[in-house]
């Protein structure tokens, strides 16, 4: 199991991947298809920390990635009732029509 | 294994673009928990074995639930255009569940041939034992934060999920 797979293809996967979670929270504008893109830049900065874990042959980076699954986790949660509270208010979740705190 | 690592990842990289560009946010969720579930075997691949197995049980099982739940708690019916027909959607159902089927049967026509005993305990001995023993000795501390971010998360998202109507009731629990 030890051989092959550079550590340069990860990273570019993980890059790739944290690409399409930037292009996904500026692209789209439902606040839940938002919220699913920041998961996938999460995920994108757990695989590289996987993928150093192994190169350096330390198991440090996997226990950080269990603790930014756990913050993932709570973030979800709250982003979510949060969601939740805005529809309850406006009916919606499109980020461009909740304009509460505009001036 | 780079063939696998291949496939894998075009996986991944499809099912993530897919998430993105997608009108359906049901249909979007689904294929997010395509992309977990390339993303632990990758993790399974790059010898993280614990991380893979959480990764498809905490991010695809527990958080995509609620993801899910949330979206069709919200019932956004006004977001849904595409679509694939009706009958091509049920003929697939039915063909994936033969499929399903002859795996099964496949399977269970095969003779199992269980390995030698004495290399299990050393492939678990690998990234489980190592992880955990990181994980409760070097970071034992911030694994119990972890449980107060846990626990002021909870406690968060019940104080805004319970609307403002519950809230402005104050202390008249018993109303509700």
């Amino acid at each position: 199991m030890s051989a092959g797979l550079p550590l340069s293809y990860s990273l570019v996967l993980s890059a790739v991947l944290f690409t399409i979670g930037v292009a996904g929270v500026l692209v789209r504008r439902n606040a839940l298809v938002i919220f699913m893109s920041i998961e996938l830049m999460l995920n994108a900065a757990n695989l590289a920390f996987v993928a150093f874990a192994r190169q350096m042959r330390s198991v440090d980076g996997q226990i950080l990635v269990f603790f930014v699954m756990t913050v993932a986790a709570a973030e979800v949660a709250v982003g979510l009732a949060i969601i939740v509270n805005l529809f309850r208010l406006r009916e919606t979740v499109f980020v461009d029509e909740v304009n509460l705190l505009k001036g | 294994m780079i063939y696998v690592f291949a496939a894998l990842a075009a996986t991944l990289l499809t099912s993530a673009l897919l998430v993105v560009l997608h009108r359906n946010p049901v249909t979007s969720a689904l294929f997010l928990v395509l992309a977990f579930c390339s993303l632990g075997g990758i993790y399974l691949l790059l010898g993280a074995e614990f991380v893979g197995l959480v990764q498809v049980i905490v991010y695809a099982g527990a958080i995509m639930v609620l993801f899910l739940f949330v979206i069709m708690y919200l019932n956004l019916q006004h977001d849904t255009e595409s679509g694939v027909p009706t009958a091509l959607r049920r003929g697939l159902g039915w063909i994936m569940g033969a499929v399903l089927l002859a795996e099964g049967l496949a399977l269970m026509g095969r003779r199992w041939q269980p390995g030698p005993a004495s290399e299990a305990p050393a492939y678990l001995q690998g990234n489980t034992q190592a992880v955990g023993q990181a994980l409760y000795t070097r970071y034992l501390f911030p694994f119990e934060i972890t449980s107060m971010v846990l626990l002021v998360a909870m406690v968060g998202v019940i104080v805004i999920a319970r609307g403002r109507g519950a809230a402005r009731l104050g202390g008249a629990e018993e109303e509700s």
